[in-house]
């Protein structure tokens, strides 16, 4: 803590923190206001004497209703969990798996490989989504939840691999080559004694792929054209705005429920998240 | 190995085939190879290809050189792109780095229920970007916005202030932000750097009598600059290439003053079915990406032979 009077500690710690957690919090706010805010309020110009920012008075379910009612929202939420899902457990196989074997075995090229996939690591979704778009008509998976469960790995993949190569290289060597001394494959010393040591690490980089699935958005937006296949975020993009007409009530609601999913899955596993975070930046 | 095989009876020749290191490796390679493959490798072989003919949806292109660079090069919207891009790359990544090391020395002093407030501001950083951009255009509309109603309370405006309407002020929204999207980020990786900085140095440096901004300077700063380089060019990377953000904001308007490379190549390749150009559009940033990724891959070796 600080040194020294009482006010140092207001202008140094209370007050920029506060200030910090206003900032960044305060949009999540707005967004649960205007979720239970009758449009009769909603709709007063930003100088009428009324406005009443903060609060309501009435509050209100009609958008949350409209939302479940009038759109495909169930089914967006259902089709991003499934997404998500399914590329989560896509890369953590394929990030296990290749995590093992660029730090634990010895073969030739390994040291490029690493570069490779770490390279591709840093490869940004806006590089590629064009010509991708035309692959996977080729590939006859346009439109299908397909497009996106095989295309989501390619950005999940490399930082899977690059989280686990770090897990296992804190792994001493000596517990594995125990289990070989005692009969067991390779594979089996894998499966069987490495791999359960190494869970945190397996955990940590798939709360991480999940909430980066549910976060993608340009794949999903160009790959995706019929609105029951669409996810969360492009759903809410594409559906709830006619025009120039925004239904803010809507569209507030749903990107409050849109983000909930994450949000629990994040709460549960708050310290494997930020161990993923930080280790994904320190490898 | 000949005993223990001896003893454990012949293996049948599949797992004979797992025990050679090399046949593992290549198995266990095996399925990342062929996703990235067939999803990186390939389209980016098929982007090069793309942008040196003239294809549009449903129009097989010729070839036709380097004819579709020198097109975008001489287009007025691309160059202000491309302009936007750096400009916006800059200036966020100069306040996210500021804001976010401020954050982390808060963060890094000890106070009750830090971890719920650490759980609390990386809300920005996992929440949709898209759905948390909404919340942000809701607040930036002309007529209800909450921020000119706050802004009059205090008594600063007496007119609306158009947010999104006027060229440069929607470009101060989006790296606002960004930067509000950002900051967590980089509070909490610094945050990690922080804590593994030993505080005896600390208290050694301060029973050498130096104070609070001489131990952040001449202890802090330079064991923390190796996690810095790195966060710096991950968000430089990914700054660079965003897309949701203005997408959500202004779609590059008004008038194509906010344009980033993403979103002009997503406006005339999938907008316009310009695919050739889209696909330029987009190749043009790889320069600026693949001078980041080398530098970053060498500083990395630097770092870890140290």
């Amino acid at each position: 803590m600080i040194e020294g009077a009482k006010w140092r500690r207001w202008v140094y710690f209370y007050i920029p923190l506060g200030g910090f957690l206003i900032w960044l919090l305060f949009p999540f706010y707005w967004m649960l206001i205007t979720t239970v805010r009758p449009d009769g309020e909603l709709y007063r110009p930003w100088n009428a004497p009324n406005y009443t920012p903060f609060w309501t008075s009435n509050p209100t379910f009609e958008h949350i209703s409209y939302l479940f009612t009038e759109t495909l929202f169930a089914t967006w939420l259902w089709n991003t969990m499934v997404i998500a899902l399914a590329a989560t457990a896509i890369s953590l196989v394929c990030g296990v798996f290749a995590g093992y074997a660029l730090s634990r075995l010895k073969f030739p090229f390994a040291g490029s490989l690493g570069t490779m996939i770490f390279v591709t690591y840093l490869v940004p979704q806006t590089l590629l989504f064009i010509p991708l778009a035309d692959i996977i008509r080729n590939f006859r998976i346009g439109d299908s939840p397909w497009a996106l469960i095989l295309t989501y790995p390619t950005f999940l993949i490399p930082f899977c691999t690059w989280l686990m190569m770090g897990y296992f290289k804190a792994i001493p060597k000596e517990l594995e080559e125990c289990a070989r001394i005692d009969g067991a494959s390779r594979w089996q010393a894998m499966v069987y004694i490495i791999l359960p040591v190494a869970v945190p690490g397996i955990l940590s980089a798939g709360i991480f792929a999940f909430t980066l699935s549910w976060n993608e958005f340009i794949y999903a937006l160009v790959f995706l054209s019929s609105p029951q296949e669409k996810t969360v975020p492009v759903g809410v993009v594409s559906e709830l705005i006619r025009g120039d007409v925004f239904f803010w009530g809507p569209l507030m609601a749903g990107a409050l429920l849109g983000s909930i999913p994450v949000a629990i899955a994040y709460s549960f596993f708050v310290e494997h998240y930020v161990s993923g975070l930080t280790g994904s930046v320190k490898g | 190995m000949a005993t223990m095989q001896a003893g454990s009876g012949a293996p049948r020749p599949r797992t004979r085939l797992l025990e050679d290191e090399r046949w593992l490796a290549f198995f266990l390679l095996m399925p990342t190879l062929i996703l990235l493959g067939l999803f990186i490798a390939y389209p980016f072989a098929k982007g090069i290809l793309l942008s040196v003919t003239n294809t549009r949806v449903g129009v097989p292109g010729d070839y036709v050189g380097l004819a579709i660079f020198e097109k975008i090069w001489n287009d007025g919207i691309f160059r202000e792109a491309a302009w936007n891009t750096i400009l916006y790359t800059a200036v966020t990544t100069v306040f996210k780095l500021a804001l976010g090391l401020w954050l982390a020395l808060l963060l890094n002093r000890h106070f009750r229920g830090k971890a719920f407030i650490r759980a609390f501001i990386l809300l920005p950083f996992i929440i949709p970007t898209v759905l948390s951009t909404f919340a942000w255009k809701w607040m930036f509309d002309p007529t209800f916005s909450v921020l000119n109603w706050m802004l009059r309370e205090i008594g600063v405006i007496d007119q609306r202030i158009n947010w999104l309407g006027d060229p440069d002020l929607a470009m101060g929204c989006i790296i606002a932000v960004n930067v509000w999207r950002g900051v967590p980020f980089f509070a909490i990786t610094l945050l990690a750097g922080l804590q593994t900085i030993s505080p005896e140095l600390h208290e050694a440096a301060a029973i050498d009598g130096a104070n609070a901004r001489q131990r952040f300077i001449h202890v802090t700063w330079p064991l923390l600059l190796p996690v810095t380089m790195v966060v710096v060019l991950f968000s430089v990377i990914q700054t660079f290439a965003d897309f949701q953000l203005v997408y959500v904001l202004t779609e590059g308007g008004p008038a194509n003053a906010t344009h980033l490379f993403a979103t002009y190549a997503y406006q005339i390749g999938v907008r316009t079915g310009l695919l050739s150009e889209g696909a330029a559009i987009s190749l043009a940033m790889f320069p600026v990406l693949f001078l980041v990724v080398i530098f970053q891959l060498l500083y990395i070796r630097r770092v870890e032979t140290r």
